[in-house]
């Protein structure tokens, strides 16, 4: 019974999180591209993302429970909040930190707009845009959990809270070390080797 | 100034026409009042000490810049932007890492719509055009520096362009590679009839290459002198001929590199040949 408990609960908190990564990983991107090629956007919304990037995403909480009220919204917003912006600041930089020559080959062979950008842009800041994407990860991972301590979420955070709250310190570490198992081996064997291919394909590693 | 119209061939408009061309940079004139024709099947270089513009003209030419004033017009039409009719090899050889040779020399063909068969076949010829084709499948990481500029030239060459513009391409590359590469150059361009723009600081380089030598100055940029190179071809890098030519142009480009480096450093600097020392006194009695 206590490891099916552990099962549904840790099922719960990765269907959260894969829909919620999804969000921040999309908007996160599109919202860099956008930031290192449009300079008014970068000179208004530049300051803000980087601001905002200096709040802990548990803070975010009380605004998304007034927002949405104690539900799957407020935990969804938290987890998108607490990623999206690392993943947008990656993006930004890996686009930022093309060869300038690249882009002038680009456009001397005729690629242009779209082209450019499905064809040259993204692929030259894939290595960067995949760093961000393992950062924008772990964030998730952590807003999740600290979302889902609040209130009765059914997943892996509520579990925690659970076992404070039945003094049952066994229930406790168990559920940690699972947190700890759980984000180490998405890290390492989902996004170390992503990324490890990447870079080598691109030749920024060797051997 | 400078006698441009001697070397206008008469009657038939030029391939590449320059006409009192300048650019700015914010203030700073970066170039001031260029004129050059270029005829159909030249093989001109522009030599001049860094800071002169010379690849400014370059990028005017490609359409990757535009003038402030007067205009560039290409078979009598005004560039206002890239063109298939005009490839650039830079001196990196900006080829794109995720792909291999063979997607790399196909890309420019990809984007102008030509259809996989075709790709393949014209990708094909020029990659064994610069005998690579054993590593088709590479990426460029997996190459010498030599290696990537020959496949940046069969990307360059692959669609065909009537004016290939070259910006240093053979700068970061050893002398002997580089003596390679001015061979196989001259042959494909010999053999090809494309009209060659060769930027270069290298005076020995556009002599071996070049059908003239455009000489440029500096603060500001402009156009200094037109040195045609009537000797025939193919040419070997260390002639007799070639050196003389190339010691032609150094001594037109001796003024201008001083004046750069008169800029840069200290006022202790003086040119060759007049580093006398200041005190004599000072020597006197030395090692006494």
């Amino acid at each position: 019974m206590r490891s099916g408990l552990l099962l549904r609960a840790v099922g719960k908190s990765f269907a959260r999180l894969a829909f919620g990564y999804s969000l921040s990983l999309v908007g996160g991107v599109a919202l860099g591209v956008a930031l290192a090629r449009v300079k008014w956007l970068k000179d208004t919304v530049g300051p803000l993302v980087l601001g905002l990037q200096a709040i802990p995403s548990v803070c975010w909480l009380p605004l998304a429970l007034l927002w949405f009220g104690l539900g799957e919204a407020a935990i969804q917003t938290v987890v998108v909040l607490g990623s999206l912006l690392a993943v947008t600041l990656a993006t930004e930089s890996a686009v930022k930190t093309i060869p300038p020559v690249m882009l002038r080959a680009a456009r001397t062979m005729g690629a242009e707009g779209w082209v450019l950008w499905r064809r040259v842009v993204l692929p030259a800041a894939l290595p960067g845009i995949v760093s961000g994407a393992r950062l924008g990860w772990t964030f998730a991972w952590r807003s999740l959990l600290a979302g889902e301590l609040l209130f009765v979420s059914g997943g892996l955070g509520q579990m925690l809270e659970f076992g404070r709250e039945l003094n049952d310190m066994a229930t406790v570490m168990g559920v940690m070390v699972v947190i700890v198992a759980l984000g180490l081996a998405s890290d390492q064997l989902l996004f170390g080797r992503l990324e490890r291919r990447v870079r080598r394909a691109w030749g920024l590693d060797r051997g | 100034m400078v006698n441009e119209s001697a070397y206008r061939r008469q009657g038939a408009e030029p391939l590449i026409r320059l006409s009192g061309v300048a650019k700015a940079w914010g203030g700073a004139t970066a170039l001031e009042s260029v004129d050059l024709d270029i005829a159909a099947g030249e093989f001109v270089c522009l030599c001049g000490p860094s800071g002169c513009g010379k690849t400014t003209v370059l990028n005017l030419v490609a359409g990757l810049e535009s003038p402030t004033q007067g205009e560039v017009r290409v078979r009598g039409e005004r560039v206002t932007g890239p063109g298939p009719d005009r490839t650039v090899m830079f001196q990196e050889s900006a080829l794109f890492p995720w792909l291999t040779v063979r997607q790399n020399v196909e890309f420019p063909l990809e984007v102008a719509g030509v259809p996989p068969r075709e790709r393949a076949e014209r990708a094909e010829r020029y990659i064994r055009k610069v005998m690579l084709w054993r590593y088709r499948d590479r990426h460029p990481h997996e190459l010498s520096g030599g290696m990537r500029q020959r496949v940046a030239m069969a990307r360059a060459l692959v669609v065909e362009p009537a004016i290939l513009l070259m910006d240093e391409p053979f700068a970061a590359l050893d002398a002997m590679t580089r003596d390679e590469l001015h061979r196989e150059l001259e042959a494909l361009w010999m053999e090809s009839g494309k009209t060659v723009l060769f930027v270069t600081h290298n005076v020995r380089e556009a002599a071996r290459l070049g059908d003239r030598v455009v000489v440029m100055g500096t603060r500001p940029g402009r156009v200094k002198r037109l040195l045609p190179v009537e000797l025939p071809r193919p040419r070997r890098a260390n002639d007799r001929d070639v050196s003389l030519i190339a010691a032609m142009v150094e001594r037109e480009l001796r003024i201008e590199i001083e004046k750069v480096i008169r800029e840069e450093l200290d006022d202790a600097w003086t040119p060759a040949g007049t580093d006398l020392p200041r005190d004599p006194g000072a020597h006197l009695g030395g090692g006494i």
